[in-house]
């Protein structure tokens, strides 16, 4: 919705700003400043585009800042190989999409019962939540890691999935309890009208209604689990099982990662990522908004 | 309010996850830092020895102040530039130029987040490196060599080094936390203070500043918050080296857990950690309300 606020506002201002183009000749300094801020943000992923698809001769005699005379695919193909890294990538998509489905689900019976069911204690629950947000991962950790191996989780995708859905549900069962307790009346009164139960209400309205909230919710839940490290370190041990940030991470200071082979492996991290960006973008810039709210 | 009946059933499923994954690890974790465990066999009660010690270890109020200096670098310095760089991005680039400028820009600044900690890592490690790194090659190819240093390396520099990349990677989210925020402000206001001739900075103090404390206060809480945990960049890029220059508590508490077998010491190394980021969040939360009723 602010999207579009903004989108209405501009035309109404187009008149004064022709107005100033004329009057200001310091604007372009503003803008050129701004451009060599971005620059400098962006180039060490530019820095690491260009050395991920250079031969490692080219690299020891052209240095780090020229582009490659010809484009140089085997260090990605070699490091891709050596990590098997397609069983990564699976690893963090399989991890990460059933983090996020499971962890949306577990906020919404949640904030039901929370934002909408109000039941007794409820700022007791969301005190408890809340503080679930704060913990850092270090208090949770060696339980967590002691219990897995008592429950023969340890070294398994599940003991992840397990812990990111609790954890990511308390982010979201705090943030989706407060959109919950503005849900129009109308709308659960005519549901009960129409005979509903609370068990249809929330999946014929509440669910349906509240989409645009879930879909950034999922999609946090998505590239946050993506991202952790934390914890897969610890639990994902077997080179089989591990997540494209574990894979990457423990390779750092390994005798056989040179300069190319490095910004290679940095570069397949990277692009995963960006993919992400692009796709999501939209919904990730609400969401932040949505997440000034809470 | 008294409480609709029937609900309570739909709190089963979370309450049950919630108890098995936080609040019993939590209690183990508490109780554990009282006592004497290698991680098998089984546990010795030791009382406070572990905070005792914990008070008089070095290693531990270093890594605390090490802290200190990742919360410039990681909540102070990306605030305060990510509010004018938002305001100037708000306030002058969309209004100059155009939208799609501004929110290109926030794209751009907003990138290094949404890469994984773990690779963020690798790319500055890489381009840190003193051997093969870019950054050295550089200096060396405009004949500032003189300017090398081995940046992570050497206990001298290896945490300003950390502080220039965690800048580098949070300045995008205060951007964009602020630029959504002024989306709030009723244009309006500007217009009004263009008409009373009011300066830039008072456009800024009176207005971009004032309207978006709520996004203030909640960019603050949380980046001190992510600096006080920060573990992932420190593992890849340093290892808490050269030395313990960027040792940090949550490293610090892994290296116990995991390679030191110091299960009770670690237990209270993040207990400790705990408590100073709640109570942090809950000092946070009452100026914010505070600050909300004067405003009111």
């Amino acid at each position: 919705m602010t999207v579009t606020a903004v989108k209405n506002a501009a035309p109404a201002s187009e008149e004064p700003v022709k107005a100033a183009k004329h009057r200001n000749p310091l604007r372009f300094g503003v803008l050129i400043g701004l451009l060599v801020l971005l620059l400098l943000v962006v180039a060490p992923l530019l820095v690491v585009a260009i050395n991920a698809v250079k031969s490692p001769s080219d690299y020891a005699s052209n240095g780090p800042l020229s582009l490659p005379g010809h484009l140089y695919w085997d260090g990605i193909v070699n490091f891709w190989n050596r990590v098997n890294f397609g069983q990564k990538l699976w690893n963090s998509f399989f991890t990460s999409l059933v983090v996020a489905v499971l962890a949306v689900v577990v906020s919404i019976l949640n904030a039901y019962a929370l934002g909408i069911g109000r039941v007794k204690g409820r700022i007791w629950f969301l005190v408890f939540f809340l503080v679930a947000n704060l913990l850092p991962q270090e208090v949770l950790v060696y339980p967590l890691y002691y219990l897995s191996k008592q429950v023969g989780l340890y070294d398994s995708l599940w003991s992840i999935i397990i812990i990111f859905t609790v954890i990511q549900s308390a982010f979201g069962t705090y943030l989706l309890t407060s959109v919950y307790a503005e849900f129009p009346t109308e709308l659960l009164d005519a549901a009960s009208v129409d005979g509903a139960g609370k068990w249809r209400t929330l999946w014929r309205v509440v669910v349906p209604v509240s989409r645009p909230t879930l879909g950034v919710l999922f999609t946090f839940f998505f590239i946050w689990t993506w991202n952790e490290f934390f914890l897969p370190l610890v639990f994902l041990i077997s080179n089989d099982n591990q997540t494209v940030p574990v894979a990457l991470g423990v390779l750092q200071g390994d005798r056989l990662m040179d300069a190319t082979t490095t910004s290679a492996s940095a570069l397949i991290g990277i692009l995963p990522a960006m993919l992400f960006f692009v796709i999501f973008q939209r919904t990730l810039t609400r969401g932040i908004t949505a997440g000034a709210i809470k | 309010m008294a409480g609709k009946k029937g609900y309570a059933v739909y709190l089963i499923p979370g309450v049950i996850l919630s108890v098995a994954i936080i609040v019993v690890p939590l209690i183990m974790t508490v109780y554990t830092s009282f006592t004497k465990w290698n991680g098998v066999g089984d546990q010795k009660w030791i009382g406070f020895d572990n905070y005792t010690r914990l008070f008089e270890d070095e290693l531990f109020w270093s890594s605390f102040g090490h802290i200190l200096l990742l919360i410039v670098a990681m909540a102070v310095v990306p605030t305060l530039l990510g509010l004018v760089l938002a305001a100037v991005l708000f306030d002058y680039v969309a209004k100059k130029f155009s939208n799609r400028w501004a929110s290109l820009f926030r794209s751009g600044f907003y990138l290094p987040q949404v890469i994984p900690v773990a690779v963020t890592g690798i790319v500055w490690g890489w381009i840190l490196h003193p051997d093969y790194g870019a950054l050295n090659k550089i200096l060396d190819s405009i004949g500032l060599s003189g300017l090398a240093r081995n940046w992570l390396g050497d206990p001298k520099y290896a945490l300003y080094s950390v502080m220039a990349i965690m800048i580098w990677f949070q300045l995008g989210y205060p951007i964009v936390m602020f630029m959504s925020g002024l989306q709030r402000i009723d244009p309006s206001l500007y217009e009004a203070a263009d008409l009373d001739g009011a300066s830039l900075w008072q456009r800024f103090r009176k207005i971009t500043v004032y309207m978006i404390r709520p996004e203030f206060y909640v960019v603050l809480v949380t980046t001190t918050i992510a600096a006080l945990k920060i573990f992932g960049q420190i593992f890849v890029l340093t290892g808490g080296g050269p030395s313990n220059a960027t040792l940090v508590p949550s490293y610090f508490a892994y290296k116990n857990f995991f390679e030191k077998a110091q299960v009770g010491y670690g237990s209270a190394i993040s207990t400790v950690l705990t408590v100073i980021i709640i109570v942090l969040a809950f000092v946070f939360l009452r100026l914010q309300n505070r600050a909300e009723k004067a405003g009111a």
